[in-house]
């Protein structure tokens, strides 16, 4: 490789040819300030637009200040990082930034967790010269079932396009407006509601501001918690318990599950049970339209509708349903695991406890702002009362906790309520990339093999690789798999499906990268993807330790089939459990 | 004309447009060039100025000679016309009175080609006209 | 073939046609179709002939005669008068400049003298709509050349030798830039001319491809041919309905002649053309927000490197040139790399052509050696200022280039002494503002242009520029401090210094150049509250004469707001803090009693 030498504030160093700026710099301790820029290095993820300008350093024979974000060493080059130009240029383009932005960071739902703000303290920003005769930008508040767009607070860091059209390439957000008024917005600033957006949250996910936020729902769960009336049953999602520790200051991957259940108790909830729980389920049923589907396939039989595709995730159902309609007979008909737990709480669960279905209030907690969608399909209710009332993220969770003063770190750990609380190790890994078709493959395996797995960690379908593929041997069938994580990753499987070309037989997929420990509910990553694979690593780890590790085995779900469902794929559980999907191109209209 | 094939298709029909734009190229340009200029006005006309400029136009042309031919006002010798102002490059115009087609063949021959001056000069200090 | 002893040129540009030059043409073919003569005298449409300002234009051959401001009515005249007669309609004849006695020829006019054209050569002059008559004027020859006799690395060379540096603003020497693009290996390269012209009141470009379409076509082949490329695109803004017809009609016939498309001229060259439409934003004039603009991107510009040389129009290698810089490229080849380098400065050579402006004679398009002085430009050829008012600044460069004064007359124009005036080449854009134009307004109003045209990508041309547009008007209004012009200031030189393109690197310039030239408006603004060419109409005063008031009740009828007190026959009084300086009292005074200031 070749190499550069320059020097950057005085000290000399050698990099790769190609190395940035701000990387050489990094490289010797010198942290220039950078808004706009944001690199999820393991999953191959960069915004650079170079906008922001804030990261603007001073290169020796140069007309112009340099980005540091985009500009490549070059041999001999001379930086300056701080000196008073660049602090001036520097402190100067904040001051624009902040004059164009709302200045109500007491009631910001991104307080305290904003980039902006944190640049502004870093750059010791006291006053903006000129506030009183500056202008805003201002825009229409657009509020959709999972996301809040407040674009007085856009920055125009363009995170959240790129996150939109390059990773998930579903192209809901783009620039619109040129000059002062360009904004990132969708196509002819539509209401997001009318745009393709699968509601993956993942531009909630990193945009810096207040200007993309989830639609809070913690203030409604409340009200339920406090109605005498109402039997409040929370559901938690399996990612959950391997991030909501960093919103209370513990490392990255740190398994809260104990306290996490503590606290939910703590809150009020009547009944704190496992989404985990609804995943085994889910194996149950999916693993079995697998088999089936798989064993016509063998026969040669042309409704076979192989491969088969994961359905758990509601950002991935929103996107086939948008983008390959013709598709919508493919996927599995299993609802997710958070529909699921929905349609059995408030029915088998209801009657073991003789609550009537509108006193039933079910609360999710998940990773994700797609379930939040997900859960206000009218499929989804009987009779106007949904299966699933609120669906809550991991952000308002942690925001709930501190404002119900509880002393999350100082929690004791406490076990989930029976009966739906309990789950395998099969459950849990459903929150990783690769884990809802490993869950499945150890079932699927067992069942049609009818032999016990010497080994259930299945490596092969593990990894942050944005496509992955791997071959099962189910007893001389060569079971193919594909695992697609990002829409984008997963644009690449569907064409394949859609040309008929592909050779897998099942297929998962996951809308956000590295699965629901990265969703868009989670708490923010700001642009470090080594959270991202610290939580993978929790979600495994509680995999091991659990003492049963496939969904067949979970004494629960054997006891639901028994006392309420009869058998997987049984008529009962079709009318519960799944589902169908829409063709819905034509929600993308176009109106002012 | 249809494709060109070779430079040399291009250069034929550069030669054949060359006449066309020859008059414009001509005159954006003049110095160097012979401008011949015949008075039109009415007395002019009724004296068969046009024949004469007709003349000039297409035999000068044709025997080669980089010329200007130009229709021009009354230049008050009404009663020498047809007249014709000839003016060399780099010298002062001469101006003809009386001029018929045999006169015209010789202020070629003679005055355009050598120099030479020809009868019917009208020797008056005059200007050109505009 | 008939033998034409007469051409009427009629100027075809948008500027003339927009006042009926189409149908002058159709007039004067009718009056000699009447007279009998459409074997001797021939109608022809051309481009633009430069004098815009004076328009409609027509042009009799071989007379050289120069007729403006020619109506459709004025047909008969002309025909009856000077194309049978051979008398001139003086009072059609193009005059120089004001007052002064009319000029038959062209050549021996003030506009005319001092100008050379090469990229205009053809306008004005022949039928943009006849590929022969665009031969005939050594079209195409010089492809021809290039195919046959030189090889791509030699015509590359010539081009660096004449020293042809870029006509769209940023003077990259064009050579430079061939060679770098034909060093880069792709399996497909792109030749694009940038047609994007959105300087306002500059219009060079749209003049060469109404006037000469084919002179850019021929320049792309060959450049096509110099770099390795075999498609052109032409990325021209859609609000040039008739310099998109011209290209059209001339991309047929140039296909139809087989000089683009397989087999050029016989040769093995391939090259073909085909147009892009932008929607008129400027910033899509900047190379990158071009490309990204015709790959149906949004039009902002991205960092550079990579430059499109190396990495452009759909990844691959890509050469932009603008308009005016083709269209110099085929005169080069013809008649020699030195020959071009003649003509011009020690780094700038050759032409540029400039879209005079504003307060200024001959308002229209002028084509001057580079090193001619901005003396000459505004009043030998522009003819000096309207009405015999004073001179008092040349905005040169487009909406983002500097205003230069009185004391910067005798610079010798070229791409590094504007730099070092503090303005700049830009597209060619000349502005002239006389005594009574406010400075600070003047800033204003080009502000409010790059306010409106910057693509909002990054935050100190969205935001900065926006925040000058207001700090100036604060000033305007009255409510400036001496504190804001030194914010002015700084914020100018941040904005410069950090914008992404050159639209933001340079839109600050309008105010520091009037910061730097006219200190003093600004302070009077400031700390007077007084607009010394009274243009801020917030910091106008009216106020009523003592000595001059008889009482006579008028003004304070005529007033709208009725901030004028006072009794009959007693001397009348304006409260200022009513007022709202609509002129009516002053209107309405018989004994001009009113005052503003």
């Amino acid at each position: 490789m070749e190499t550069v030498k320059l020097t950057i504030d005085n000290k000399q160093i050698e990099v790769n040819k190609g190395t940035t700026l701000l990387k050489a710099a990094h490289r010797l301790g010198v942290e220039i300030p950078t808004l706009c820029h944001m690199e999820l290095h393991d999953l191959n993820i960069e915004n650079k637009p170079g906008g922001c300008r804030i990261c603007v350093v001073e290169v020796q024979g140069r007309r112009n200040l340099a980005p540091a974000c985009i500009t490549k060493c070059e041999e001999g080059m001379t930086i300056k990082t701080h000196n008073a130009r660049v602090l001036n240029a520097r402190r100067t383009v904040m001051e624009f930034i902040l004059s164009d932005h709302p200045k109500d960071c007491l009631i910001c739902p991104k307080s305290g967790h904003c980039d902006l703000q944190d640049m502004a303290n870093r750059l010791g920003i006291r006053e903006i010269p000129g506030h009183e005769i500056a202008e805003m930008s201002t825009y229409r508040k657009d509020t959709s079932p999972s996301i809040i767009r407040e674009l007085d607070k856009c920055i125009m860091c363009r995170r959240c396009e790129m996150m939109c059209n390059e990773v998930q390439t579903v192209g809901a957000l783009s620039a619109v407006n040129r000059g002062f008024m360009a904004v990132v917005a969708p196509a002819f600033e539509q209401n997001l509601e009318y745009s393709p957006c699968t509601y993956c949250g993942q531009c909630v996910a990193v945009c810096p501001t207040g200007a993309l936020t989830e639609v809070d729902h913690t203030r409604d769960v409340l009200r339920a918690l406090v109605d005498p009336s109402k039997t409040v049953v929370v559901q938690t999602a399996p990612a959950v318990r391997a991030a909501l520790g960093e919103e209370f200051g513990m490392k990255p991957g740190t398994l809260v599950t104990g306290k996490l259940v503590a606290a939910l108790k703590a809150l009020g909830f009547d009944y704190v049970f496992d989404t985990d729980f609804a995943a085994d389920l889910t194996i149950m049923e999916e693993g079995t339209e697998l088999l089936t589907r798989l064993g016509k396939h063998l026969k040669g039989e042309p409704d076979a509708n192989i491969p088969i595709l994961t359905s758990c995730c509601p950002g991935w159902v929103n996107f086939f349903e948008h983008n390959y309609p013709e598709l919508k007979d493919v996927p599995s008909t299993a609802k997710s695991p958070q529909q699921m737990f929905g349609a059995i709480a408030k029915t088998y669960f209801a009657d073991k406890i003789s609550v009537k279905r509108q006193d039933m209030v079910v609360v999710s907690i998940m990773p994700c702002l797609a379930k939040k969608y997900e859960s206000q399909r009218p499929e989804f209710a009987v009779d106007g009362n949904p299966d699933v009332d609120f669906s809550i993220s991991t952000r308002e969770l942690a925001a709930f906790i501190k404002q119900a003063n509880i002393d999350f770190n100082d929690l004791p750990d406490m076990d989930f309520d029976r009966p739906l609380g309990e789950s395998s190790g099969a459950a849990v890994i459903f929150g990783n990339t690769g884990g809802v078709i490993e869950a499945a493959v150890r079932t699927a395996f067992e069942i049609y093999t009818g032999k016990k797995l010497s080994r259930l960690d299945f490596t092969e379908l593990r990894g942050m690789e944005g496509v992955r593929q791997a071959t099962i041997d189910f007893n001389g069938f060569p079971l193919s798999i594909g695992i697609a994580h990002g829409l984008g990753n997963a644009r690449k499987l569907l064409d394949e499906v859609k040309a008929g070309r592909s050779k897998f037989h099942a297929i998962e997929v996951m809308a956000c990268p590295g699965g629901c420990i990265g969703g868009g509910g989670q708490p923010l990553h700001h642009g470090d993807s080594s959270i991202l694979k610290a939580r993978a690593k929790a979600i495994y780890e509680e995999d091991k330790n659990k003492p049963i590790r496939v969904s067949h085995e979970n004494p629960y779900i054997l006891q639901l089939y028994k006392e309420f469902l009869g058998e997987p794929n049984s008529e009962k559980a079709h009318h519960l459990l799944h589902t169908h999907y829409f063709d819905r191109k034509a929600k993308i209209i176009i109106k002012k | 004309m249809g494709k060109l094939n070779s430079l040399a298709d291009l250069t034929k029909i550069r030669e054949e447009s060359r006449h066309r734009i020859g008059l414009r190229a001509k005159s954006d340009s003049p110095e160097g060039l012979v401008q011949v200029r015949v008075a039109m006005a009415t007395c002019g006309m009724a004296a068969g100025a046009r024949t004469i400029m007709d003349f000039f136009a297409d035999e000068l042309d044709k025997r080669g000679i980089g010329a200007i031919v130009t229709p021009t006002g009354c230049m008050s010798y009404c009663y020498a016309e047809p007249t014709v102002e000839v003016q060399l490059p780099g010298t002062e115009p001469v101006v003809y009175g009386f001029v018929d087609l045999k006169r015209a063949d010789e202020i070629i021959e003679k005055y355009i080609k050598n120099g030479e001056l020809v009868e019917g000069i009208i020797p008056v200090n005059y200007e050109t006209i505009d | 073939m008939a033998k034409f002893r007469m051409h009427l040129l009629v100027c075809g540009g948008s500027t003339c046609r927009s006042s009926e030059s189409d149908l002058i043409a159709e007039s004067l073919r009718r009056e000699i179709e009447e007279k009998g003569l459409q074997a001797e005298v021939q109608v022809i449409m051309t481009g633009c002939f430069g004098l815009c300002g004076k328009g409609p234009v027509v042009r009799v051959m071989p007379d050289n005669a120069f007729y403006v401001g020619v109506k459709p009515e004025d047909a008969p005249v002309i025909v009856a008068e000077h194309v049978i007669k051979g008398r001139r309609v003086q009072r059609l004849l193009y005059a120089g400049t004001a007052g002064k006695e009319p000029v038959s020829d062209p050549k021996h006019n003030g506009f005319h003298r001092k100008q050379i054209r090469i990229a205009l050569r053809n306008c004005g002059f022949i039928n943009p709509e006849d590929i022969d008559e665009y031969i005939a004027r050594d079209g195409y020859a010089a492809l021809g050349r290039c195919l046959t006799e030189m090889s791509p690395a030699q015509v590359v060379e010539q081009i660096k030798l004449s020293g042809l540096r870029g006509r769209g603003g940023g003077g990259f020497p064009t050579g430079l830039k061939w060679e770098i693009a034909s060093r880069n290996k792709a399996d497909q390269k792109y030749v694009v001319c940038n047609a994007d012209e959105g300087d306002p009141g500059a219009f060079m470009d749209r003049s060469v491809l109404e006037g000469d379409p084919h002179s850019v076509l021929e320049a792309m082949a060959i450049c096509g041919y110099a770099i390795g490329a075999t498609q052109g695109l032409i990325y021209i803004r859609a609000e040039y309905p008739l310099a998109i017809q011209r290209l059209k009609t001339a991309i047929k016939q140039a296909r139809d002649y087989g000089l683009l498309g397989e087999q050029i001229l016989g040769t093995n060259f391939m090259f073909d053309i085909e147009m892009r439409y932008g929607a008129g934003a400027f910033v899509c004039g900047e190379e990158t927000a071009l490309i990204h603009s015709m790959e149906g991107e949004r039009g902002e510009p991205t960092n550079k490197p990579p430059f499109p040389a190396e990495s452009g129009f759909l990844g691959k290698p890509t050469n932009v040139n603008n308009v005016e810089t083709l269209a110099s490229v085929p005169v080069i080849i013809n008649k020699g790399a030195g020959w071009f380098s003649s003509i011009g400065t020690e780094k700038s050579k050759g032409t540029k052509v400039f879209a005079l402006a504003g307060k200024i004679n001959n308002v229209g398009l002028i084509e001057v050696p580079m090193g001619t002085t901005l003396r000459e430009v505004i009043f030998e050829i522009g003819g000096g200022i309207k009405n015999g008012r004073k001179f008092k600044a040349v905005q040169t460069g487009g909406p983002s280039g500097g205003c230069l004064t009185e004391k910067h007359l005798d610079i010798a124009i070229d791409f590094d002494n504007l730099i070092a005036a503090g303005s700049m080449m830009g597209s060619g854009g000349m502005i002239v503002m006389d005594e009574d134009d406010c400075m600070v307004s003047v800033a204003k109003f080009f502000l409010e242009f790059t306010v409106e045209e910057s693509c909002g990508k990054c935050s100190p041309c969205r935001i900065g520029n926006k925040r000058l547009h207001e700090l100036l008007t604060h000033i305007t209004k009255g409510n400036g401090t001496m504190a804001d012009l030194e914010r002015l200031r700084n914020m100018s030189l941040v904005i410069k210094d950090t914008s992404l393109c050159g639209l933001g690197q340079s839109s600050p310039n309008p105010v520091l150049s009037t910061l730097a030239n006219f200190m003093d408006e600004y302070v009077a603004h400031v700390s007077e509250k007084k607009c010394p060419s009274g243009q801020c109409r917030d910091l106008m005063r009216y106020t009523i004469i003592y000595d001059k008031c008889v009482g006579c009740t008028a003004c304070a009828r005529a007033c709208p707001v009725n901030a004028i007190s006072g009794e009959r026959k007693e001397v009348h009084f304006i409260d200022q803090d009513k007022c709202i300086k609509c002129g009516a009292c002053f209107e309405k005074c018989k004994f001009a009693a009113v005052l503003i200031n």
